[in-house]
């Protein structure tokens, strides 16, 4: 068989391919060639062969027969064979091969090889691709590399140990001690890749985080001193030639040092604190004038923002950012942008500043810009500054590409209901936006701007007057359409009658007005939800028009006949009205009540009261038990009163435990708070019927496991609480409590709360409580009902916090509840 | 994340993968990005937003270098990366074109696996890592010792 050809004259020969079959031709030629070659055991030509193969693979082509050739040659002894063999065995033998596992003992070899450079190519392999079940295998050989003093190779290994710990986290703990020393070293590059290794570690363990940052080590330094102690000699340091970058040495290290300290500086004061001043020098004294240079300033200004930094540091970090934004170059305006965003919440006054830059960003040609600007833009409107911004954002919405406009239309229409300063200068923004862009804007909206309108009463002449005027000329744009004719429909006498202080009036008749109308209907342009709008709106016309009653009843009783099923039946219904029913006319289209306002669920909505919740639950000290009696009233008054319409409470319950959390864990030591006492409002439009029946236990499985004891899980100065249980036989690791609270005093207990902690292997529900007030005597009892999630089956714990006001005096107190029966939680 | 080499006709020139996908997964993917990044044009920046990453791309001459980043790292420095590696790349060749490339993709990937580990950076000085090539280049044997040392 003669010598397979050379890697080169492949290539040469396969770009002289004038078409994709002829390079199929050759390919499948060669492959075949290559095929034989390999069956035939050929050692020498091996690593020719896959070399050409891998070549054939990066062009498109199938290439897994040569998966088993490539652990051979990474099995030579040969240097080259073994190079090749890696890079093929990286490209083609990923985690989802079968022959994958077989690499590992060659790697393990390797690993232990005479050449560095062997070592090198085993620990990259290892690192790029490694499965899991290799990591546990070779990691006892990393660490030990990790200790070597070749720092060509210290520095693989720390990048290979990163791989690990991506794969396999519990082997974190492995390469600890490891670390001690790694920031000692000179060299850039194991430097480089220890702070790479640190950072995964902090990132992946709270608990490393909190050793790195305390624990001294030895012969060094605390973490955070010792970095900063780097960084400074980076930035002080005179021309490295090796590791400068325009002028700026090694900014690589110097960016990955920067998110080191952001991670081990967020929400720990001192560690912050000794950060400050390199922050503030790194930050004024880096050239800004090339890419790294802002590079650098980017990681500083995020680091600022992230950690407990001082005001004056981060209104620089600001003004940096400011800068940013004036800059010409569009990737750092970009990232300006994006910086800003995620810090408008926290510093928004400081970004109002450059409020004006931001706003010139949504006239940029490049899109991802203009979508950071936008939504920059909404998180900064305010009461002051609304109008001007309106302004802008209408004329952006003219002009932006067609995926923008949905999001920029609900924006505005969210913007302008919270800072509206005029109604009529709500209902002309709202009149713009339909009119502008009426087919991008969300069918939710138009329920909403309906009930706006409604709202607004003096306004209704205008508003009509208004809405008439723009479909008179053009009738395409659904929302618009829809709007305008339930108006029409409510207030066309208003429009005939030709009354309008707002504006001029104009002068309708009653029959431009069903011309309108009907044209709507017959269109092809009209949803089939616009026709009924436009139907039920010619209906209501009957009783408000006087002279055109007939033409009504005609028009009516031709869609009776129509094929869409709705407008048949809706008109079939009138029918009747104006036959049989005629003398209930009138009081059946009667204008609408102005509607209950409905809170919104918009997402920017509560986004705001999440961040005040926050930031109120953290320099108050009432936290979410003050919210909680408010909840209960309203829940109360829901249930009594029997509203259709529920207020949908404004806060989101689940996400902030960790907030509220924030006190109590100082009380409730190292147990995990889960259970806030603010609770889905869901359970409870769902509940009204039990709770209504009486404040009795709720059974809330079908199949509930026979006679758990209960217990008395707190018996003190007159409040005693029970716990019963119930387990559910189709998912035994839920335990549902039901507490009863009452109280053998002779005064009542008001402002009753009950919070909960369990242990961290736990998870707890609470739902709300029946009421807040435990009467006295024992003449009644407060129910509220916990859920506990234990799957793992440990023994339950509970610690429970009590508050009530109690003859005058507000009382508090904690417990530990130990003794739950073994069939709670078994 | 991933790093892609391909030239202004969409061809790939190099392909390196730090997370594990089906092969077929891997065509589409680099179906679709070839296809977003040929579509920019001159004056818009070199970051784009796809799915959960963030896409960060140049163009040298007439190739392209894209590299798919998380959403905390910092998309300037990456910019600072692709530019090393070319760096390295001139470097060791002596004036890099794609020609280079094509017919020494070996030494390319030798060369990217030298810089980058995993999906870090390894070694930010510019002398060492190309030391470390050319080191292992003497390593590889002449014609004649290949043929001569056993297989196994």
């Amino acid at each position: 068989m003669p010598a397979p050809i050379r890697l080169r004259e492949l290539i040469r020969t396969i770009r002289t391919a004038r078409t994709q079959a002829e390079e199929r031709e050759m390919i499948q030629k060669e492959c075949a060639a290559i095929r034989s070659s390999f069956r035939e055991e050929d050692n020498t030509y091996r690593c020719r062969n896959v070399a050409k193969l891998l070549y054939m693979h990066m062009l498109g082509y199938p290439a897994h027969f040569g998966q088993l050739e490539c652990l051979k040659l990474i099995a030579s002894q040969k240097f080259t064979d073994k190079r090749i063999g890696y890079l093929g065995a990286m490209l083609l033998l990923d985690e989802r091969q079968d022959v994958h596992l077989l690499m590992t003992n060659c790697i393990k070899n390797d690993l232990n090889h005479s050449t560095q450079y062997v070592q090198g190519l085993a620990l990259c392999t290892l690192g790029c691709m490694g499965s899991s079940e290799m990591c546990r295998d070779l990691a006892g050989e990393v660490e030990k590399l990790l200790k070597t003093s070749n720092s060509y190779l210290r520095k693989k290994a720390a990048l290979c140990a990163v791989h690990v710990i991506r794969k396999v986290p519990e082997l974190m703990e492995m390469f600890l001690p490891a670390t001690k020393n790694l920031l000692n070293e000179k060299n850039h590059g194991v430097l480089h890749t220890s702070v790479v290794l640190l950072t995964e570690m902090c990132e992946r363990s709270p608990d490393m985080l909190a050793h790195f940052r305390k624990v001294r080590q030895l012969f060094s330094s605390q973490l955070v001193p010792q970095l900063v102690r780097i960084l400074k000699n980076l930035i002080m340091s005179g021309y490295s030639p090796e590791h400068d970058v325009s002028g700026i040495s090694d900014p690589f290290l110097q960016v990955r040092i920067l998110r080191l300290l952001r991670i081990l500086g967020r929400n720990d004061d001192d560690s912050s604190e000794a950060m400050n001043d390199i922050l503030a020098q790194v930050a004024t004294n880096t050239e800004t004038s090339k890419n790294v240079g802002n590079a650098i300033l980017y990681e500083t200004v995020l680091t600022i923002m992230d950690i407990k930094s001082e005001s004056g540091l981060r209104v620089l970090a600001i003004n940096i950012l400011g800068r940013f934004l004036l800059n010409n170059d569009k990737n750092i305006r970009y990232v300006a942008l994006t910086s800003l965003l995620k810090t408008v919440q926290t510093d928004h006054n400081a970004v109002q500043r450059h409020r004006s830059t931001i706003v010139d960003c949504l006239k940029d040609l490049d899109v991802s810009i203009k979508r950071r600007a936008m939504e920059l833009s909404f998180a900064l409107v305010n009461g002051n500054n609304v109008r001007g911004m309106m302004k802008e954002l209408l004329y952006f919405l003219d002009s932006c590409e067609p995926e923008f406009k949905a999001d920029c239309a609900s924006g505005i229409f969210l913007a302008a209901e919270k800072y509206a300063p005029s109604k009529r200068w709500h209902i002309d923004t709202i009149m713009r936006v339909l009119t502008t862009a009426g087919s991008y804007v969300r069918d939710d909206a138009v329920p909403n701007l309906i009930q706006l309108i409604t709202n607004s009463v003096e306004m209704h002449a205008y508003t009509v007057q208004r809405l008439y005027k723009a479909i008179l000329g053009d009738y395409s744009q659904q929302p618009l359409v829809q709007v305008a004719s339930w108006c029409i429909g409510e207030y066309g006498d208003l429009l005939v009658s030709g009354q309008c202080e707002e504006e001029e009036p104009i002068q309708v008749t009653e029959d431009e007005v069903l011309d309108i109308l009907e044209s709507v209907l017959i269109s092809n342009m009209s949803a089939s939800v616009t026709r009924g709008y436009a139907l039920t709106a010619i209906m209501k016309l009957s009783t408000r028009f006087t002279c055109t009653v007939n033409r009504i009843k005609k028009v009516v009783s031709i869609y009776g006949s129509s094929i869409d099923v709705e407008l048949q039946q809706r008109a079939v219904e009138y029918n009747a009205l104006f036959k049989k029913y005629d003398h209930m006319r009138p009081a059946l289209l009667e204008r609408m009540p102005v509607m209950e306002k409905v809170t919104t669920n918009g997402p920017a909505e509560i986004v705001q009261t999440n961040g005040e919740t926050e930031t109120a639950v953290l320099e108050t000290k009432p936290p979410p038990s003050g919210l909680q009696p408010a909840n209960q009233a309203n829940d109360l008054l829901d249930l009594l009163g029997g509203s259709d319409i529920t207020p949908v409470i404004p806060t989101a319950p689940t996400t902030k435990p960790a907030a509220a959390g924030g006190e109590l864990l100082d009380l409730l030591g190292d147990l995990n708070l889960t259970g806030s006492p603010v609770s889905a409002p869901a359970p409870q439009i769902a509940q009204p019927p039990f709770l209504l029946d009486g404040l009795t236990t709720q059974p809330l499985f079908n199949d509930i496991a026979a006679g758990i004891p209960s217990i008395t899980a707190y018996n003190k100065n007159g409040l005693k609480i029970d716990f019963t249980f119930e387990r559910s036989n189709t998912n035994p690791s839920v335990t549902v409590i039901t507490i009863q609270a009452s109280n053998s005093t002779e005064l009542d207990m008001t402002d009753f709360v009950f919070q909960a902690a369990v242990p961290k292997t736990f998870q707890l529900q609470l739902l709300s409580p029946s009421s807040s007030v435990i009467p006295a005597f024992n003449s009644g009892t407060i129910t509220q009902v916990i859920k506990v999630l234990n799957p793992q089956k440990q023994q339950l714990r509970m610690r429970i916090k009590l508050t009530y006001n109690h003859k005058g005096s507000a009382m508090q107190d904690l417990a530990e509840v130990n003794n739950f029966p073994p069939q709670s939680w078994q | 994340h991933f790093i892609l080499l391909f030239s202004r006709q969409g061809k790939l020139r190099l392909q390196k993968w730090y997370t594990t996908l089906p092969d077929k997964e891997k065509k589409k993917i680099i179906r679709e990005i070839v296809q977003i990044i040929l579509s920019r044009n001159q004056r818009t920046s070199s970051f784009v937003d796809w799915k959960d990453l963030k896409l960060v791309y140049k163009r040298y001459a007439s190739l392209y270098f894209c590299c798919a980043i998380e959403d905390q790292d910092n998309e300037l420095l990456t910019l600072e990366v692709v530019h090393r590696y070319v760096e390295l790349l001139d470097r060791y060749f002596g004036n890099v074109c794609e020609l280079d490339i094509i017919f020494n993709f070996e030494k390319a990937y030798f060369i990217l696996d030298e810089f980058i580990i995993g999906g870090e950076v390894q070694e930010t000085s510019k002398k060492t890592a190309v030391k470390a090539i050319e080191d292992s280049d003497m390593l590889q044997e002449t014609v004649e010792e290949y043929m001569n040392k056993p297989a196994f």
